[in-house]
């Protein structure tokens, strides 16, 4: 039934892709002036600790910063290399994770 | 990405309403603005024969054909790059000044090297000029964080540089296929004031073949497009043009339609 494909919309483009990798490139190397610019060197500090214990491939930890209102989350995400099939996924997104204390307390208030 | 072309384009817009304007090229052994504007035989002096006081200004600065107070300083097709000083730079920035000039652009070479470097230095504003295209938004989001921290402006702690996004080369009909970022898309991304879209149009090269900016020829989008964002950097407001692809009614798509926009051929 491939002829039916020609009425479908056509396959999604490729612009998502390039901007999904370019958030990621930009929240990474992120210009000094993102109100958090500590982001890299936290990023090289979790992967020094991460590597002590597990096996880590760089570009399996992602490091970001969101806000959505007064609410700043920080998010890591690290994806343990193990056999393919049994990869887990630490995924901080909804236990606070933050370096400073009085903005995660106000944080916590504004929910 | 079309720094050279929004360089001569800027120019000459400026220019043509009544605003003394100099295009300054600052790349040094790739000199191409000259040639943009169509006065390349006319290049007897440079920038850095003016920076090593081998010329004046006045003998060095070349004026356009086409309007009265528009100026072109050449860039240096043979000379070393490290002859471009930051107080070379400075002095002929200030000769300008005192010669009346009201906006002098600063055409910027390719990369975060030396010249580029002089091109933004002393800048109040800085046009990022960038095509949705993963490559080049990440390039200017680079030199987003230069302009941040390596202009006089930031290392002497005064207000930094006004930034402002010009896509160029867009393609509306791809990016609602899904094959280009959209506007929106690069905004996000860089997250600096958008001054507009110049559409992908054959008369771009067209122009540059003849070496006339684009947009001295009034019935060209792109030249539209150009004229816009001149405005708009004057503080007009402009609705935004050019952003989606014309809407094509069931008889051009079923034969065809020969005065599509351009835009559509691409895609």
């Amino acid at each position: 039934m491939a002829w039916l494909d020609y009425f479908r919309r056509s396959s999604p483009g490729s612009a998502n892709l390039a901007k999904d990798r370019l958030s990621i490139i930009v929240a990474r190397e992120g210009r000094s002036r993102s109100k958090v610019n500590y982001l890299p060197q936290l990023r090289q500090e979790l992967l020094q600790v991460l590597a002590k214990y597990e096996k880590i491939d760089l570009d399996q930890v992602t490091v970001n910063v969101e806000s959505q209102g007064e609410c700043e989350v920080l998010e890591l995400n690290v994806i343990l290399s193990e056999p393919a099939t049994m990869r887990k996924t630490v995924d901080s997104r909804h236990a606070p994770f933050f370096t400073d204390q009085s903005r995660a307390r106000s944080a916590q208030s504004s929910r | 990405m079309g720094k050279t072309t929004t360089s001569a384009n800027l120019a000459a817009g400026l220019a043509s309403m009544g605003y003394r304007t100099v295009a300054i090229d600052f790349d040094v052994g790739l000199r191409n603005l000259d040639l943009v504007m169509g006065c390349e035989r006319r290049v007897v002096y440079d920038l850095i024969n003016v920076i090593r006081g081998e010329a004046t200004l006045r003998q060095a600065a070349i004026k356009d054909k086409r309007l009265e107070n528009l100026f072109i300083l050449p860039a240096s097709q043979t000379r070393d790059k490290d002859a471009l000083t930051r107080h070379g730079v400075e002095s002929v920035i200030e000769g300008l000044k005192t010669a009346g000039f009201e906006y002098i652009i600063c055409d910027s070479p390719a990369g975060i090297e030396h010249g580029a470097h002089m091109a933004m230095y002393y800048a109040d504003h800085a046009m990022v000029v960038t095509n949705a295209e993963v490559s080049s938004v990440r390039d200017s989001d680079r030199i987003l964080g230069l302009l941040d921290a390596k202009t006089f402006r930031a290392e002497q702690g005064m207000d930094p540089v006004k930034t402002h996004l010009i896509l160029t080369r867009y393609s509306p009909a791809r990016v609602a296929k899904g094959e280009m970022l959209s506007y929106k898309d690069v905004i996000e991304l860089l997250g600096i004031e958008f001054m507009g879209a110049i559409p992908e149009s054959p008369s771009v090269l067209q122009s540059s073949n003849a070496g006339v900016p684009v947009i001295f020829d009034p019935t060209s989008d792109a030249a539209q497009a150009y004229l816009d964002v001149v405005q708009r950097f004057l503080g007009e407001e402009r609705p935004q043009r050019f952003l989606d692809a014309p809407k094509r009614g069931f008889f051009s798509r079923m034969f065809g339609s020969s005065n599509e926009a351009p835009i559509a051929a691409v895609g």
